[in-house]
């Protein structure tokens, strides 16, 4: 499969007046052409700056880029110039943000600003840019879209300004969308809508989206892989059945115990205790260590490097090391991973792995 | 990366249990709000260095009068229109008394036999101008310190009772105060001060007739904020007193708002004195005040420009180390807060 | 909007009628009331002030006079200069204040937005830095300490301008620029805080992530939305300038309606102080009923919710 973007090793800090925030601290993936790679994980794990830094939105001032290189059609993203990047931007790779209500421009109509990029990058004419906007809006469902495209952001809701960035980011058909958690701050049912009008146009136009996100239900519904950050890494990447039914880190075995299911039997909801880690002055070794039941000694010395699972499967954790106890994840999760195939406690597996 | 591994020791991977509750422990040590506030404006150096001027300016307006042995309001005629002259500094060709007399550059002092040193020179009365540069900072400082206290005073309790007790008390404390938005201060001081014997008394009546708009409706609108959140209605869930409620809950809140508004009502008084003192609605002579000492100034501009000089310095520095300082206490108290 | 502008125009005017009652009170208050001041006039001169006042009618009936006289546009006569009619007074001087007005608004706004936006730009650099101060001492300093400055300065001192006096267009450049410093500094400030937040919003972003460059980001997106707040400041900026312009036209000897108050006050000539004060309000008043209705009118955020501010 051909890779659209791919991120290695990235690493980088900011400079605040508190001291150097280490935000990213070697991060690597790959997303292929016309999948969706979802990445979860709590606030401040760095799953949006990750991903800013790909557009290369952090402010300049305070950014550091220490290491590592985001590979995109031939070309390492971080090398080139801002204007060659002003060129990516809206054309090749386009985003959408989390609040729709602040991410349009009040002072503008929105005809204008779906008409920008379009008369930017891809040189129309007004007229043919205005016909290319009514389309779009059409695309993203909005009615009367002629008599829209004189309106201001102020006077649509939410989920309809949501579409309107959506028409915005898809505008020059781009080959990687970012989705910075785009249903957030919707209404549940504004969020289905949503979701839905983003994989439906996604069959139509053959993008790749990258989906952030902390919401796991999200994740199920929208994403072909997941990959779960945690203080600036990433823990644990595979498919979604991967992730969902067979997943290995403590990490993601405390996020899907902590979802809420309506067949779930425990009364009492999961929590994971302590808090996220501090990334000015951040643990050594394994940062969940400190929040993970699972610990070992390693754990407090060494960071754990990646583990291969499967072809699709990795996860950073020192149980996965030969060496290390067998553990047992929590009930919730053994309950998962007794419907995935090549589990350990696979139970249409005769006597399983154990 | 294998062989690394292999390496590892053994008891690399015994399992260790973790305190969760270390998880939760705070890493940085806790500060109440005004230590942090500390923290963050000890940061802004243009901030601090105006504290430090403020305070030196403070100090020499209570001490300065003494440092000399010359009162303020003494006049003196045979002393009349000296230069500055300090001791010591003759040498570097200033303070060292010589001005002019007609189209000739003469020592003053030697011409006049005075004996004494006048520090920053004496005025056509032959007052000495440092007794009274200080003397009259002293008095700028207590209206505007004064009125910015009556302006806080009246602004908290009108805006408090508008905001706490809403209806139909709100309506007709708001419509009030929107009249009386609409009224110019410029036009109201002058008015007030026509009716009022200048002094220091009316001049600061005259500021805060209408100074206290402003803090109010701030106020009102903190109040109005805070009054609604969670912890106030819980406080009130909890039996807590009208009383209780203001002075525990809501007065610690919008201190800050209050304390930064107050760094901005000060030089606006300061500026509102000297300028009701330009245009000749101020203080009386004897008496002195930056602004009176200002206008005494602009009349011998020409030829003893440094009697406008130290006035209108004090007053610069003033205004800026207050501006500056309420700046800083903005920022670092609430960056995000504007109005 | 209708609803939002009537009640406004009513507040207007009962601010209006307060400031009115509140100088007739004044008048009948002073020591030194027209009464006395006309003493000294010949009798021609005071059978003018009573017939004008009916000064020997019973108060209520000289109050609703006064204040018909008032909504009718006459402010009464000066004592001072031979009865003149205080109304032609102050349309006689008010062309040369405003002229200094409006060039030291105008250029002054136009100045402090391009530091600001500079500032803003250029955030935490020399520039940034520059502007600050220059917003700085124009906040702090007294505009007749910098007028006098300017003057010893430029006048005295380099000889360049007039010291005084309206000799033609160069009288007017000093007090304009003396008058000019608060607005460069309140619209520098304003424009600055302004375009940060604007630029640090979440459309900004957009519009980056779109591809927008460097230049498209600062006008096509930013300083328009920085922009429009400014009007809110207007009023401010107004009552500054028509302060400033007392003293700052006395420095500088202009015959603008400023000077003349100022002069008016140290001579008691009441009705002259009385009709100016009259004048000051309703300006001042007007401009900012007018702020109000266009930043309605002009933010398409707030024109729908009938500007809340």
């Amino acid at each position: 499969m051909e890779k659209i973007v791919e991120v290695k090793n990235l690493e980088l800090s900011f400079h605040t007046f508190a001291g150097e925030v280490k935000a990213i601290q070697g991060v690597n993936f790959e997303v292929y052409k016309g999948e969706t790679l979802a990445i979860v994980g709590e606030s401040g794990s760095g799953k949006s700056v990750t991903t800013k830094s790909i557009m290369r939105l952090l402010p300049k001032s305070s950014t550091e880029y220490k290491n590592g290189e985001i590979l995109f059609g031939g070309k390492d993203l971080l090398k080139i110039s801002e204007k060659e990047m002003q060129k990516v931007r809206g054309k090749d790779i386009s985003m959408i943000f989390q609040d729709p209500m602040t991410s349009l421009n009040p002072t503008m109509t929105i005809g204008n600003q779906i008409m920008e990029p379009l008369l930017k990058h891809q040189k129309l004419s007004k007229t043919d840019a205005r016909k290319k906007s009514i389309e779009l809006l059409t695309l993203v469902g909005m009615p009367k879209p002629e008599m829209r495209m004189k309106q201001y952001p102020h006077q649509f809701s939410g989920g309809q300004r949501q579409r309107i960035v959506i028409a915005v980011a898809l505008a020059c058909n781009p080959k990687l969308l970012i989705a910075d958690e785009p249903t957030t701050a919707l209404d549940v049912t504004i969020q289905a809508q949503i979701l839905e009008l983003m994989k439906d146009l996604q069959k139509k136009i053959d993008t790749s989206i990258i989906f952030i996100t902390h919401d796991l239900g999200v994740v199920a519904n929208v994403a072909d892989r997941v990959a779960v950050m945690y203080g600036g890494r990433i823990v644990e990447v595979g498919t979604v059945d991967e992730v969902f039914y067979n997943p290995q880190h403590p990490y993601t075995w405390g996020l899907l115990s902590s979802m809420p299911s309506l067949d779930a039997t425990e009364e009492k909801l999961y929590a994971i205790p302590g808090t996220p880690p501090d990334l000015l002055d951040p643990p050594k070794g394994d940062a969940f260590a400190l929040r993970s039941e699972y610990a070992m000694k390693i754990d407090m010395e060494q960071v754990p490097p990646l583990f291969k699972v499967s072809e699709t499967h990795y996860a950073a954790t020192w149980l996965l090391h030969p060496d290390a106890p067998q553990v047992d994840p929590p009930v919730a999760v053994i309950e998962r991973m007794k419907r995935f195939p090549g589990s350990r406690y696979y139970e249409g597996n005769a006597g399983g792995v154990r | 990366m294998t062989t690394n591994m292999k390496k590892l020791p053994k008891d690399s991977f015994e399992r260790i249990t973790i305190d969760s509750s270390h998880a939760e422990r705070i890493s940085k040590p806790s500060l109440s709000f005004w230590q942090d506030a500390w923290l963050r404006i000890r940061k802004n150096k243009a901030a601090i260095v105006s504290m430090f001027i403020l305070v030196f300016i403070v100090f020499m307006a209570f001490v300065g009068p003494f440092m000399v042995e010359h009162d303020p309001e003494d006049v003196k005629v045979a002393h009349a229109s000296l230069p500055p002259k300090i001791p010591g500094l003759e040498k570097l060709g200033i303070f060292d008394g010589v001005g002019k007399l007609g189209s000739k550059t003469v020592n003053l002092y030697e011409l006049k036999k005075v004996e004494v040193n006048y520090w920053f020179g004496t005025d056509s009365l032959g007052r000495d101008l440092f007794s009274r540069l200080w003397k009259g900072t002293q008095i700028s400082l207590i209206i505007a310190f004064v009125a910015a206290v009556i302006d806080v005073v009246i602004g908290v309790i009108y805006g408090g009772i508008s905001g706490y007790y809403g209806g139909r008390t709100d309506d007709v404390m708001q419509r009030i105060v929107e009249v009386l938005i609409g009224v110019p201060t410029l036009v109201i001081v002058i008015l007030m001060i026509m009716i009022m014997k200048p002094g220091i008394w009316s001049i600061i009546i005259a500021i805060s007739i209408t100074g206290w708009i402003g803090m109010s409706r701030i106020v009102r609108g903190q109040v109005l904020k805070y009054k609604t959140q969670e912890f106030v209605l819980a406080a009130k869930t909890l039996g807590a007193s009208d009383t209780r409620i203001i002075s525990k809950h809501l007065l610690p809140n919008i201190m800050a708002i209050i304390v930064i508004n107050m760094m901005f009502t000060i030089p606006t008084a300061i500026f509102f004195e000297a300028f009701l003192s330009f245009i000749g609605l101020g203080l009386q002579a004897p008496k002195a005040s930056l602004g009176t000492l200002i206008n005494d100034g602009y009349k011998f501009i020409e030829y003893q420009p440094h009697i406008l000089f130290f006035p209108a310095a004090i007053i610069s520095l003033l205004m800026i180390a207050f501006n500056l300082i309420g700046d800083g206490l903005r920022d670092a108290l609430d960056p995000k807060m504007k109005d | 909007m209708a609803k939002y502008i009537t009640k406004r125009v009513i507040y207007m005017f009962l601010s209006l009628f307060l400031i009115a009652s509140f100088t007739f009170v004044l008048m009948k208050l002073l020591p030194g009331s027209p009464l006395a001041s006309a003493a000294k006039l010949s009798i021609e001169e005071r059978e003018v002030v009573y017939e004008k006042y009916g000064l020997n009618d019973p108060i209520p009936v000289q109050y609703a006079r006064y204040m018909g006289n008032l909504a009718k546009g006459d402010f009464g006569v000066s004592f001072q200069y031979k009865n003149a009619d205080v109304t032609t007074l102050i349309v006689k001087k008010l062309k040369y204040s405003a002229i200094l007005g409006a060039q030291a608004l105008i250029f002054g706004t136009l100045i402090g937005i391009i530091l600001g936006m500079i500032a803003a730009l250029k955030q935490n650099t020399v520039w940034d830095y520059g502007s600050t101060i220059i917003a700085i001492l124009g906040i702090s300093i007294p505009s007749f300490v910098f007028a006098v400055l300017l003057q010893y300065v430029f006048s005295v001192w380099l000889g360049w301008l007039p010291v005084g006096l309206w000799e033609g267009w160069k009288s007017s450049i000093l007090p304009s620029i003396a008058l000019a410093m608060g607005p460069i500094a309140i619209a520098a400030r304003f424009i600055r805080t302004e375009m940060i937040e604007v630029l640090s919003s979440d459309y900004i972003l957009l519009a980056k992530a779109k591809g927008a460059n460097w230049f498209e980001i600062a006008f096509k997106h930013a300083f328009r939305n920085a922009l429009i707040p400014l009007i809110t400041v207007l009023g401010p900026v107004a009552a500054g300038l028509l302060t400033g312009s007392l003293v700052v036209e006395q420095i500088f000897a202009i015959p603008g309606i400023g000077e003349q108050f100022v002069k008016s006050i140290s001579s008691n000539d009441f009705a002259v102080i009385m009709g100016t004060t009259m004048f000051f309000s309703v300006f001042l008043i007007v401009i900012i009923l007018i702020v109000d209705i266009l930043y309605g009118v002009i933010d398409p955020r707030i024109r729908l919710s009938g500007g809340s501010k």
